[in-house]
């Protein structure tokens, strides 16, 4: 197939960008939209020109590396990554429109690839439960009630890749957020740090200039791990005990 | 406003999730208040004395121990207090979320969000200029656009909406309109924000209570102007 | 190194040292010293590791601080040994090339971890993991290593459990068990199929953790490119900050790589686009042995194929085989068709048919070559795909043999497939755009995992005082083949446990004279960094990187892959130099030096997959035994199966750099002999 694909090119982080277009032929429903973006650094190469900088590494949808939104659409059309996203999701003749994540907290790098430290940062203030090596307990000391261990494990699935952000009109990272405060929060290991976690965890996202949440469901929609909207509200009810108990 | 350092020592009532859940508290005051107003606009179909004494007793409610109007005035001063942090907090959050997208995307589909959820700002300011419209017309400056008396509280409503005021019966609904798409995103917004909605099956019925609380209260709302433009209502 | 012979202070030798008769590779390598671990444990094997716990050399708590570690990489191996080392109060600075340390590789690592817990009561013990994981190694493993990886197995599940890693639990609230990879006991903790990824995140939390503590400081975006010898110690390491580009230079008393796997050498792998040999390979011409590089794992379920656009290999969890039936059409003239055309009769299932009693579960390596057989004979089914035929010409080949789980959903019910299969099916409905439950699925072997690595003694030290070498990065632990579940084991092993507690005492010595940027051997360092850069860009030649790459990876696919054989391996290595004299004189890179381009570092690590191609070739010319993931065409049972030669072969070949081979120059071949006190040596048999 043919298609057009408007791409925003950016030299660097302190550099304009602007949208350029490029024709490209030859593509084959099979491959997967990151290769398709191969083929086309290919053929600028060839002709001289640099290559569009995009981020990628397992290409099998769980590094969280990748990112694009893809004609407006966070991961594209599909609900999956963009590395595991298909060609065969476009027709011939269609023209695609591929942007950054934009958010002010992730800023652009070069290209397609953004900064998205901030995440990190988050999971710095408390994303963790402390334990040192080697003064773990017997394993299976502290049994975990099987649904609430199912419940964190659905939501650790999280691939950090910012897609929530991205797609949220108000470039909030609560469904990242959410995901971490869940999945630690269920279980019986999580609980001494629990509400002083989702304190320092949501001071840092406030921090980092994520936006608030205003509960539209956009960010659920585009995880391609499908982490549902209700760990928004398990974050809110932490963080509203956190506030009783005064942290 | 990217940063590298962590910050330490913010108490959690410093956070945009606290500013949520002062505007999902004043949110549910005030749909508590509306419900209860609806209510009291329904007396209009018993009548001009019954409408007029139900409007007398509101400012004798609570007396003698509180002065005439007194309890009115209390609802006054915390429905004020409600819409100071209502509004705060949604100007605080709007100027947050339009910082954190300085750069817009060149296309950007919405494949999940409801249109009420998208409209709360715009619609929020519509519905702030409406209230501020509304007090004019039948609390502070007791406007009739009739021309009429504005002395019998029946009577005003009646020519607020009758005759060739029926454009202002539009305004009406139009304004209801908009305060059911506020309160249908609202409610369940609310629900999410008290954190009461932690699994898909209380997430859906937080958004069929969105539902409910809109059409009663918007519906509710709307049968007076409805019934007044059609003359079942009259004089 | 240390005396020529493994001190066994009273223990019984189960065999001797090997003397090898054949020499393959002769004039390709120079022999070399027999190499000893200086550091060798002693004493019955159950006690090694507590031994030497204690005989290691403590830090005084207050001098930690003052002690900087460099680790390289951020996966199980790298992620959980900066945490520990962080904890305990060193200075820490972490590299890794991606944007967050959680998107190391290990993140894709599906099936599970094993642990000798035996929670379910059936014999397990720490003796029997490490049984299994030296005879699934084709004895080509240390024993110390693989005892010691045995013993410390059950403390990583207690660790990742307190930290917060979403095991599957039964009812009761307990922690569940599978098995895993044909082993008899249920040793297998797993959180569904995402093992891999739960557990670099409990090992990421717990280096943000220190991270905000101030013992650990992270370095995204940065690639190692030489590592900095001053007096025969690893001293620090030349990055390039690969946003900006600029070249740093990082000293520090200890460096350690943990780097991965080099399965990316085949162009086409289950590996992340960006796992490369970098690091170990400048390591490597630094001084620093690489060992066994031609042990090789390729996984006989991945999703075929689809054309020359193809960037990487998808992995189908091998317990698809437990339901699912191979077959590929008798006729070659059927392979276009419909598979749902072909009738009963016209359907060859092959393992089955070669293997009647294991059949569809036959070990990786045997079903991986069975189905290459198949397409070999030109009986493969899926999109033609060209490839360069033996003779040098372009021929058109599908590769892929099908998986058929028809029977299994007639017999069991979609619904029982689809629980257990979980999401895996509609990954593969998701790529391929077919359906799984309508149309068999396709499936064809893909390089998965490398045995080989660079050379470390028991104490995870390279023969490089001062550089410590972690999980696949290194040798030591799984022989000639690994098991299934045994990857993750191994990195959380090496990081949380066993590093931590052998680095210490070379720190002990520490802190180490300062040196300065300015020291000859920094500047030397970082003046060979600039240079490759500098001449990468200015080659301008006309292929671009990735196309000598994928030419790197067809030839070792062809000729390094399932099957080797003596003439091909020499073929290979004439196409190999053809190639590297190519990339240097004709290759293309656009774009600055001072910014981030991908094309830059892609060629660096395109010119080190090429050399390495080059030894693994060597290596695997040199060993001419078939053994666990290394099948030589010349050695096998009449049956077809892989004939070991003990008597030969029973070392672990350590390579050192001998020069730029263009130039005439060779490897020399460092033979450690494998003593057996805890085991015997078998031969395996799956008929």
């Amino acid at each position: 197939m043919n298609l057009t694909l408007k791409i925003w090119r950016q030299a660097d982080a302190t550099s304009a960008g602007a949208m350029h277009t490029y024709p490209l032929e030859g593509v084959s429903e099979d491959m997967s939209f990151l290769e398709m973006l191969d083929l086309l650094n290919e053929k600028l190469v060839t002709h001289g020109e640099e290559p569009v900088a995009f981020d990628s590494d397992c290409r099998e949808g769980i590094c969280g590396m990748c990112s694009l939104m893809i004609n407006g659409q966070a991961h594209g059309p599909e609900v999956t990554t963009t590395c595991q996203l298909h060609m065969r999701s476009f027709s011939d003749g269609d023209t695609i429109t591929i942007e950054p994540w934009r958010a002010d907290p992730f800023p652009v790098v070069k290209d397609l690839i953004v900064d998205r430290s901030a995440f990190d940062r988050i999971i710095q203030n408390g994303g963790y439960i402390s334990a040192n090596t080697g003064s773990a307990p017997e394993a299976n000391s502290v049994p975990a009630p099987r649904d609430k261990a199912m419940r964190a494990f659905n939501v650790a699935t999280c691939i950090g890749c910012g897609a929530c952000v991205a797609a949220c009109p108000n470039g909030s990272a609560s469904l990242f957020l959410g995901a971490k405060i869940t999945h630690l929060g269920e279980l019986p290991q999580g609980q001494p740090e629990r509400y002083s976690r989702v304190s320092t965890m949501v001071a840092q996202h406030d921090h980092e200039g994520f936006g608030g949440c205003t509960n539209i469901g956009e960010c659920a929609a585009a995880c391609p791990k499908e982490i549902p909207l209700d760990v928004i509200s398990q974050l809110n009810k932490d963080l509203r005990t956190a506030i009783k108990q005064g942290h | 406003m990217a940063t590298t350092e962590l910050v330490k020592g913010v108490r959690a009532t410093r956070s945009t999730i606290a500013l949520k859940l002062a505007m999902a508290t004043s949110g549910i005051i005030f749909i508590l208040f509306v419900l209860l107003h609806m209510y009291g606009n329904l007396k209009a179909f018993s009548g001009h004395d019954a409408y007029n004494t139900y409007a007398e007793h509101l400012r004798t409610l609570g007396t003698p121990m509180l002065p005439r109007s007194g309890a009115l005035w209390v609802i006054r001063v915390v429905l004020i207090l409600s819409l100071v942090v209502h509004v705060g907090s949604a100007v605080a959050l709007w100027k947050r979320a339009s910082a954190a997208r300085s750069t817009k995307y060149q296309v950007k589909k919405n494949v999940a969000s409801s249109l009420s959820s998208r409209t709360m700002r715009w619609g929020g300011v519509t519905l702030l200029l409406f209230v501020i419209w509304h007090l004019l017309e039948f609390t502070i400056g007791k406007i009739n656009i009739s021309g009429g008396a504005t002395n019998d509280p029946y009577n005003l409503l009646v020519d607020s909406f009758s005759g060739t005021s029926w454009w202002m019966g539009v305004i009406y609904l139009i304004a209801m309109l908009c305060l059911g798409f506020h309160l249908h995103h609202g409610t369940f917004s609310a629900c999410q924000t008290l954190g009461l909605t932690n699994s898909a099956a209380s997430r859906a019925r937080a958004r069929i209570a969105g539902w409910v609380v809109a059409i009663v209260i918007a519906g509710g709302f709307s049968l007076v102007p409805l019934f007044t433009i059609f003359g079942v209502i009259t004089k | 190194m240390a005396s020529s012979t493994a001190d066994l202070s009273g223990l019984v030798a189960h065999n001797e040292a090997s003397v090898q008769v054949s020499d393959d590779a002769a004039g390709f390598y120079v022999l070399g010293e027999k190499l000893v671990d200086p550091k060798a444990p002693t004493g019955p094997i159950a006690t090694r590791w507590t031994n030497r716990k204690f005989e290691n050399r403590l830090v005084n708590p207050a001098n930690r601080r003052k002690l900087e570690v460099i680790i390289v990489g951020t996966g199980l191996a790298g992620g959980a040994a900066a945490a520990t080392l962080g904890e305990a109060g060193y200075n820490v600075k972490s590299f890794f090339y991606q944007d967050s340390p959680r998107r190391a590789h290990s993140i894709a690592a599906q099936g599970g971890i094993n642990a000798a817990k035996n929670y379910k009561e059936d014999g397990d013990s720490v003796y029997r993991l490490f049984y299994d994981t030296v005879k699934g190694g084709d004895y080509r493993s240390r024993e110390s290593n693989v005892y010691r990886l045995a013993e410390v197995s059950a403390n990583i599940i207690d660790q990742c459990v307190a930290q917060g890693v979403p095991f599957a639990r039964e009812y009761g609230g307990l922690l569940d068990n599978r098995s895993f990879g044909g082993v008899q006991v249920s040793r297998t903790f797993y959180a569904r199929g995402q093992t891999g990824q739960q557990l670099l995140l409990g090992a990421y939390q717990a280096l943000e953790r220190q991270v905000a503590a101030g013992t650990v400081t992270p370095y995204s975006r940065h690639e190692m490119l030489d590592v900095v010898l001053v007096d025969g110690k690893a001293r620090g390491i030349i990055a390039r900050d690969m946003v900006t580009g600029e070249i740093e230079t990082h000293l520090a008393d200890a460096v350690v790589l943990a780097t991965g796997g080099y399965g990316n050498v085949y162009y086409l792998s289950t590996n992340a686009m960006g796992s490369n040999v970098t690091a170990a390979w400048r390591a490597h011409r630094k001084g620093a042995y690489m060992a066994n590089p031609c042990y090789t794992q390729i996984h006989p379920t991945c999703i075929p194929v689809t054309g020359a656009h193809q960037s990487k290999l998808t992995l189908m969890s091998e317990s698809l085989r437990n339901d699912g039936r191979m077959w590929v059409p008798k006729n070659a003239a059927d392979c276009a068709k419909d598979p749902r055309d072909i009738p009963e009769e016209d359907r060859d299932y092959f393992l089955e048919r070669i293997y009647p009693s294991f059949g569809n579960l036959v070990p990786r390596d045997i079903a991986s070559r069975a189905a290459k057989y198949m397409c070999d004979e030109g009986r493969g089914v899926g999109p033609e795909v060209d490839e360069t035929g033996t003779d040098g010409t372009p021929v058109k080949r599908r590769r892929g043999v099908y998986l058929d789980l028809t029977a299994a959903i007639a017999r069991l019910g979609k619904e029982a497939i689809e629980e257990k299969y979980d999401n895996l099916l509609d990954m593969y409905a998701r790529i391929t755009g077919e359906d799984p439950y309508q149309v068999p699925m396709r499936i064809y072997p893909a390089v998965h995992y490398v045995m080989g690595g660079l050379w470390v003694g028991y104490d995870l030290q390279t023969n490089i005082d001062g550089l410590f070498c972690t999980g696949e990065a290194n040798f030591s632990d799984h022989g000639a083949n690994r098991l299934g579940a045994s990857a993750l084991m191994q990195g959380l092993s090496d990081g949380y446990f066993v590093l931590p507690n052998t680095i210490r005492d070379y720190l002990a010595d520490g802190p180490f004279e300062k040196i300065d940027e300015n020291h000859p051997a920094v500047v030397e360092a970082r003046a060979g960094v600039q240079a490759q850069i500098d001449k990468f860009l200015s080659i301008n030649g006309t292929r671009s990187v990735e196309s000598i790459h994928k030419e790197l990876g067809q030839i070792m696919w062809e000729y390094c892959g399932m099957e080797r054989t003596k003439e091909g391996l020499t073929e290979a290595i004439a196409k190999i130099r053809d190639l590297k004299k190519e990339f240097w004189t004709n290759v293309k890179v656009l774009g600055s030096a001072d910014s981030l381009n991908q094309d830059l570092e892609k060629a660096g690590r395109v010119a080190d997959f090429i050399e390495l191609g080059e030894l693994m070739c060597i290596d695997a010319l040199n060993r001419r035994e078939s053994c666990g993931g290394h099948f030589r065409g010349e050695s096998q049972t009449p049956e077809g199966e892989a004939l070991r030669h003990d008597e030969e072969f029973a070392y672990v070949a350590a390579w050192e750099w001998g020069g730029d081979s263009l130039e005439g120059a060779k490897p020399v071949l460092h033979k450690e002999d494998l003593i057996y006190t805890a085991i015997e040596m078998k031969q395996r048999s799956y008929k």
